[in-house]
């Protein structure tokens, strides 16, 4: 059995980790790309969000490469992402590749979690749950890591002295990644690659602005949909805070578990006064995290979404009031298969501008209210 | 000797020139089309300028804006390369110093620009359709029949108003089409559109947007006197069209040069017979990883001077390093 999953931007690590201590055969797909995009679009609804669309296309490639098995998380609550899996079986199944899906639902209790380990156990054909808890642990562990190495590089990137040398260290961490197997080799990848990062020279004086991402969580995490709007970013000299992650999606939804910490319930506190209720995806988050982000000082916020993406859509005529009442400009992003950048660019470049120019301007009043 | 300085934005439907002098007044300007053309549109717009201008003109710094911006500096040497909303807000403060919004629309995008006390304050820009842009006002007029030039001055003709739905261009089109049958006079289906096209900029850009006057509009469509009536019908308020509305981004490039040569005391820009160069491309896909980058190497008189297009900078670094090199 070879087994295969989605890529959402740095996932995979923790993912290829963990099937490996199981002892299964892992393909991860080839990093979306084109083909990828051009093979989902084939092969999708013509209406379906771009996640959507990437995900068939990461299967065909692995399949192409020698996946049988597919793995998917679902579920029925979280927004059409908790039915990708069925669709995506039946157009699989059409196109005629004999293929096995395993589809995991979210962990909103205990037994959830069990069941999921019993999924594992089909996989693996290991019968020792214990094992499995642990494995589960660690793969917790990892992807927490990756998230907190890929922060120290937002932190780092617009700060460097030299411009490029922070990428270059991450195109290598990502090539050794592809050669490492298990949590443990990992993770000292990982351990190594920040100490690496943390030795890059940089300019601690510079004023760096500071931007933080919301929205749904696969145009936030994924480089390859969001045209490296964080590196582009970083690269105008702007520290960015994704609101969203992987590891951050995982923890809020298992902070039952004494060890996982989340910051959920200071998210769902801060929405509250806007929208304090579940409407799908993450809208919620989009909210409460907007309004923290204007209370932590932060120059801006920008919105990501993919076209026809329900949740954020409702997130999105709320965030008017949000913008207007906690005074802190938001820049709306719309992703779809548009792959020329012109457009975005010129969006991205004339928020920084106006952010640079209020930022100023907020620095001379108090200037002007000291004198 | 006159000191001057060069402001030039490559839009997707035309290609603007200006030359401003270095007490801001404007020396100059050129329209022209780029027809998909943009490296010929820079070319021929330079060229053109050379020609007008006075031989004791020096010109002291370039700046470039507008969806070609990037070409047009690698081609000439720019100071300063500014996205298209912060060069037409610098441009539109210079003319209306209180400002609060500005209009403007393009043959390809268009966008909202609200400012408050001379600050960039909000913006918006169109997504992903064109029914609200000077392509699909050229579209409609080349179905009827009339140079777009006399779009305008139609519309203002018309006594009974015709309505046209303005959600989408093929919407736009196929109602236009049905009150043509109907049998409406040509003036009034033209006003309906250009109300159309005012409509369907305010509920796509400005949504939620608080328009204040003073209004500027700005941008190659504002030379149509229709749209602008439309907007002054709909928005009831005095919308202002500056003497030079369709070159606003280039002058907001001149403003910017200025103040970038000011501060750094040099230029960049290679001098106007530039425009008599070779300039060609060629590109190429890199088989490095699985992204596949389309590549664009592009050659000043067979030299090398730029890459682009790649993701990780593996291309486009190299040019950096070789400049460096050369310093």
């Amino acid at each position: 059995m070879k087994i295969t999953f989605p890529h959402m931007g740095n996932l995979y690590i923790a993912l290829k980790a963990i099937f490996e201590e199981l002892g299964v055969g892992v393909i991860p797909p080839p990093k979306c790309n084109k083909r990828t995009l051009e093979l989902g679009t084939r092969y999708s609804p013509e209406l379906m969000c771009m996640p959507f669309k990437i995900t068939v296309g990461n299967y065909i490639e692995s399949i192409e490469n020698g996946a049988d098995t597919l793995f998917m998380w679902g579920g029925c609550d979280v927004c059409r992402i908790g039915f990708y899996n069925t669709l995506q079986k039946d157009i699989l199944k059409d196109l005629g590749y004999d293929i096995q899906m395993i589809c995991v639902e979210p962990f909103e209790s205990i037994q959830q979690i069990k069941n999921f380990l019993k999924k594992l156990k089909m996989v693996s054909g290991e019968n020792n749950y214990l094992k499995f808890l642990t494995i589960f642990i660690k793969g917790i562990k990892l992807l927490n890591q990756v998230d907190e190495f890929e922060d120290l590089v937002n932190k780092i990137r617009p700060r460097q002295i030299i411009k490029g040398e922070v990428d270059k260290l991450y195109t290598k961490f990502e090539g050794e990644i592809k050669n490492v197997k298990g949590y443990k080799e990992t993770l000292n990848i990982i351990k190594q690659n920040k100490e690496k990062l943390k030795k890059i020279e940089i300019d601690n004086n510079k004023d760096v602005l500071k931007i933080g991402i919301v929205g749904e969580i696969y145009t936030v995490v994924e480089p390859f949909i969001n045209l490296e709007l964080i590196k582009k970013l970083g690269d105008m000299g702007v520290e960015v805070h994704r609101s969203v992650t992987s590891s951050e999606f995982i923890n809020e939804q298992i902070d039952f578990v004494p060890f996982i910490h989340s910051s959920k319930k200071e998210v769902h506190r801060a929405a509250s006064p806007y929208l304090d209720t579940e409407v799908g995806g993450h809208a919620r988050n989009t909210i409460g995290n907007t309004v923290l982000y204007s209370e932590k000082n932060f120059d801006g916020v920008i919105h990501l979404l993919p076209l026809t993406c329900m949740p954020e859509i409702v997130a999105q005529s709320i965030l008017f009031t949000v913008e207007k009442e906690k005074n802190i400009p938001i820049l709306k992003l719309v992703l779809d298969e548009m792959t020329g950048e012109a457009g975005y660019l010129t969006r991205i470049e004339a928020f920084v501008d106006l952010l640079k120019r209020r930022r100023e301007s907020i620095f001379n009043e108090k200037m002007l209210s000291r004198s | 000797m006159k000191k001057c300085y060069l402001g030039v934005d490559v839009g997707s439907v035309s290609t603007n020139v200006v030359v401003m002098d270095s007490d801001e007044n404007i020396v100059d300007t050129l329209y022209i089309r780029t027809q998909g053309k943009p490296i010929q549109a820079v070319k021929d717009g330079l060229k053109e300028i050379e020609s007008r201008l006075d031989k004791d003109v020096e010109i002291l710094g370039l700046g470039t804006t507008g969806s070609g911006r990037q070409l047009a500096s690698v081609m000439l040497g720019a100071d300063v390369v500014k996205n298209e909303i912060t060069a037409h807000g610098i441009a539109a403060l210079k003319c209306v110093p209180d400002v609060n919004t500005i209009i403007e629309i393009g043959g390809q995008d268009s966008k909202i620009i609200l400012l408050r006390n001379g600050i960039i304050h909000d913006f918006a820009m169109n997504t992903v359709c064109a029914a609200g842009t000077g392509s699909f006002l050229d579209r409609q007029a080349e179905r009827l029949n009339i140079p777009i030039q006399e779009f305008g001055s139609l519309a203002l003709k018309s006594k009974a108003p015709v309505r046209i739905a303005g959600r989408c261009a093929v919407f736009a089109e196929s109602d236009m089409i049905h009150k043509q049958q109907l049998g409406h006079n040509e003036e009034d289906i033209i006003n309906g559109l250009c109300e159309a096209l005012v409509r369907n900029y305010l509920n796509n850009l400005g949504k939620g947007k608080d328009i204040r006057a003073p209004i500027i509009f700005q941008g190659g469509v504002s030379a149509n006197e229709g749209i602008k009536r439309a907007f002054e019908k709909i928005l009831e308020q005095e919308i202002i069209v500056p003497k030079y509305a369709d070159v606003m981004g280039a002058i907001g490039a001149c403003l910017l040069a200025k103040d970038e040569v000011s501060k750094t005391g040099k230029t960049n820009f290679l001098g106007l017979d530039v425009a008599a160069s070779d300039f060609s491309v060629k590109s190429f896909e890199c088989e490095n990883c699985p992204n596949m980058c389309e590549v664009v190497e592009f050659y000043r008189d067979d030299e090398l001077v730029a890459r682009w297009g790649d993701k990780c900078g593996r291309w486009s670094d190299v040019k950096v390093l070789s400049k460096e090199k050369l310093a």
